[in-house]
């Protein structure tokens, strides 16, 4: 009751301040968040083909494979954002680019989600994986930081389980700063863990979504969608999404259109249906 | 005497000021020249050199011609000069002191000839011994090396006996003469200063082209110091002026440096008070001291920190530390089960040849290390799955692809291994896994299959 009391009064003392100064200090109120208009929001939100962030954390549960089949996708997006972009090393057609990929996995991670399996893999990433298997979170973050300091590689991905503690606030700010000064993007899952402190640009929360019906087998599980909120980045306000990978780029869509396995999401479940695309 | 007592006896006489340090150097440049004979060459102080042409002189024409040679490059340099080869250092030292001189160049002791009895009549002071122990040998009544075969050796040594010194010792000179017992030498290695220079086109008057100069002076320098593992302690440039005036400015470090920028900055506080007058047309920078100072790696740290590891640094620095079977990649192999599709192999390795999978085969993009055992639910036994119970949790399954029937490698496996009906399935929440249904009923392998989840797809 008593700050209740007193934030009216505080606010009134703000104003009389802002008042009596001349000039700039005026302005500061349009820069604070609560101004921002909604054309800054929009074009500050995330989109596929956004590379800023070289360090992302992907939060999810370890009984389903959605935050390792997220993190590809995203990665595989900036690669090809890249690519298209022509900056870096993958400024070649995507298919030309064969640097290796890092995939880092604590062992509880292993047992609780599963190795990768290379035939149930993105094509363009079956030959190019070299699978860690780190025994202790520790060795996993040695790892993981190693593969971000290798020039040679297109990104990193690790799997860690939890919490751990050698996994702090000192040893995430490493990370970033490594991936950041050799241009590495590591993508760390994060299964089964809390939200603690971390350096990560962008903070994801991924949970599968029901797929699109496809086209042929209406009774068969689609292509890959996931349910993704973005709790905290630096770069982009939070939002949410739906994203989906069908295998050529990632589309999105805002959640308030989600499908419940209505028909209606089977033309982006099929991009080269160019029947349904026609029209006729 | 003093020498204005000379010279009251002997008006013209000639005097010159000893200088002991200008003559060992001196000897020291004789000693590298005379290296023209022979590889080795020591210094014997104050007025002898030792040469080993043991080998090397046949490429004269014969000891005797080399020893011509030397006479007549001696006298070509106004040098007198007494020579004698032996076999032993000893040997060639009281031939050239205490030997015959007969005027055709030097005594030449051949490796066969008996150097006791041809050596037995030189003097006690060919066994080049200290004055005290020459007065005492004289005392003794030895006068010639011959003199000491006369008396017991036993005698001698009793004498002597504590005396270590060569030069003390009568005993160890004689076996030394006569190659009893090994004498090194202590060789004299030529080492040349590091230098570099610039002889310019057009001579400079002013100071930042000095500068420059000095740059590349100092560059070129820790260059050539880098190339000998050296640093240099002190340096000496020299400036040669159109006019023909040189100036010297020397600098001397606290440590052996070969730091390019470190140099120019010390020069460049001297160089201040330098005239150029009509321009400087060579510059010269000179170690005239040079310490070692060993070659540093290069921080390999440091390179990976601007520019990052390659990948087989990487790898190798995974598998130091996490051993070899943790860092692996996936490779393909020839079987239809699932998991034995996929086998792991160094990371590096080339790939195996391998077969196209077919592309309407849907698979999981994880693969559990052990299927699990799920409790499932179904209409029908051979029919779809309706519900699981997997890790506590249950599974309303929505949507079905399958089944995928696997079977069992039976040129493998035992015939009673049950084949396998993959499915796979999505649940209301969207998660989608790789289930399948080990067995059919009534196959005569067992009784009602049980259900197992072996993958998660993406």
């Amino acid at each position: 009751m008593k700050n209740a009391a007193e934030t009216p009064s505080n606010h009134h003392a703000l104003a009389r301040l802002c008042s009596s100064l001349p000039g700039n200090f005026t302005q500061l109120s349009a820069l604070s968040p609560d101004h921002d208009t909604d054309s800054d929001r929009a074009a500050r939100q995330w989109r596929p083909g956004s590379t800023g962030a070289l360090h992302s954390e992907i939060f999810a549960c370890g009984n389903e494979a959605a935050g390792a089949g997220m993190a590809l996708s995203l990665a595989l997006d900036a690669m090809r954002a890249a690519a298209r972009d022509g900056n870096g090393p993958a400024a070649a057609a995507p298919s030309d680019d064969q640097r290796a990929i890092l995939w880092v996995q604590e062992r509880a991670a292993a047992k609780r989600g599963g190795y990768p399996y290379r035939p149930g893999m993105p094509p363009d990433l079956q030959r190019r994986v070299i699978h860690v298997l780190a025994e202790k979170p520790k060795d996993a973050l040695f790892a993981l930081e190693e593969g971000v300091r290798c020039r040679d590689l297109a990104f990193v991905i690790g799997e860690i389980v939890g919490n751990p503690q050698v996994l702090d606030f000192t040893a995430s700010r490493r990370l970033s700063l490594a991936a950041e000064h050799h241009g590495v993007p590591l993508w760390l899952v994060r299964i089964d863990a809390r939200r603690d402190l971390s350096s990560a640009r962008m903070r994801w929360d991924a949970r599968s979504a029901p797929s699109p019906r496809p086209r042929w087998n209406r009774d068969a599980p689609g292509t890959p969608g996931w349910h993704a909120s973005l709790f905290r980045s630096r770069i982009h306000p939070p939002a949410e999404w739906i994203m989906r990978d069908d295998g050529y780029r990632l589309d999105v869509e805002p959640p308030a259109r989600q499908h419940t396995g209505a028909g209606q999401g089977s033309g982006q479940a099929n991009p080269v249906d160019l029947v349904r695309a026609a029209g006729d | 005497m003093m020498l204005a007592d000379a010279r009251t006896l002997c008006p013209h006489l000639k005097v010159a000021i000893s200088d002991p340090a200008g003559d060992l150097d001196f000897l020291e440049r004789l000693a590298i020249w005379a290296q023209r004979w022979g590889p080795w060459s020591a210094l014997d102080p104050p007025d002898g050199l030792l040469v080993d042409i043991s080998a090397a002189s046949h490429l004269f024409g014969g000891e005797r011609a080399l020893l011509a040679d030397l006479q007549q490059r001696f006298a070509a340099r106004g040098l007198a000069v007494r020579s004698a080869i032996a076999p032993t250092a000893g040997a060639a030292w009281a031939l050239a002191h205490h030997g015959p001189c007969d005027g055709r160049g030097g005594a030449i002791l051949a490796a066969q000839d008996d150097a006791r009895a041809l050596l037995a009549d030189l003097p006690m002071a060919a066994l080049r011994l200290d004055d005290d122990v020459l007065t005492v040998l004289r005392r003794l009544g030895l006068k010639r090396l011959g003199d000491m075969d006369g008396i017991g050796r036993d005698a001698i040594m009793r004498r002597f006996r504590n005396r270590r010194s060569p030069a003390a010792n009568p005993l160890i000179r004689m076996d030394q003469l006569l190659g009893g017992v090994p004498e090194p030498l202590l060789p004299v290695v030529p080492t040349d200063m590091p230098m570099v220079q610039r002889r310019l086109v057009e001579p400079i008057r002013h100071r930042d082209l000095l500068d420059q100069v000095l740059r590349d002076l100092s560059q070129d320098m820790a260059r050539t110091l880098e190339g000998r593992g050296e640093g240099a302690r002190r340096l000496e440039l020299g400036l040669w002026r159109v006019d023909g005036e040189v100036v010297v400015r020397r600098l001397e470090m606290a440590a052996a440096t070969r730091e390019a920028d470190h140099i120019c900055r010390l020069f460049a506080a001297r160089l201040d008070d330098v005239d150029a007058g009509f321009g400087i047309e060579t510059v010269r920078l000179r170690a005239s001291w040079t310490e070692g100072l060993s070659l540093e790696q290069g921080d390999l740290d440091k390179a990976a920190e601007e520019h990052g590891t390659s990948l087989a640094a990487c790898i190798d620095r995974l598998t130091v530390r996490l051993g070899t079977d943790a860092v692996r990649r996936p490779v393909p192999h020839a079987s239809h089960i699932p998991e034995r599709a996929q086998r792991w192999q160094p990371p590096l390795a080339p790939e195996p040849p391998s077969q196209g999978q077919l592309a309407f085969h849907a698979r999981p993009l994880k693969m559990l290390d052990r299927a699990e055992a799920i409790a499932v639910l179904y209409a029908t036994p051979d029919g779809f799955p309706r519900q699981f119970r997997w890790r506590g949790q249950v599974h309303e399954v929505c949507r079905v692809e399958g089944p995928e029937r696997i079977a069992p490698e039976w040129w493998r496996e035992r015939s009673t291994v049950r084949l396998r009906d993959y499915y796979r399935i999505e649940d209301r929440q969207g998660r989608r896994y790789w289930i399948y249904r080990h067995g059919i009923i009534g196959d005569g392998r067992g009784g009602v299959p049980d259900w197992y989840l072996q993958g998660l797809c993406a």
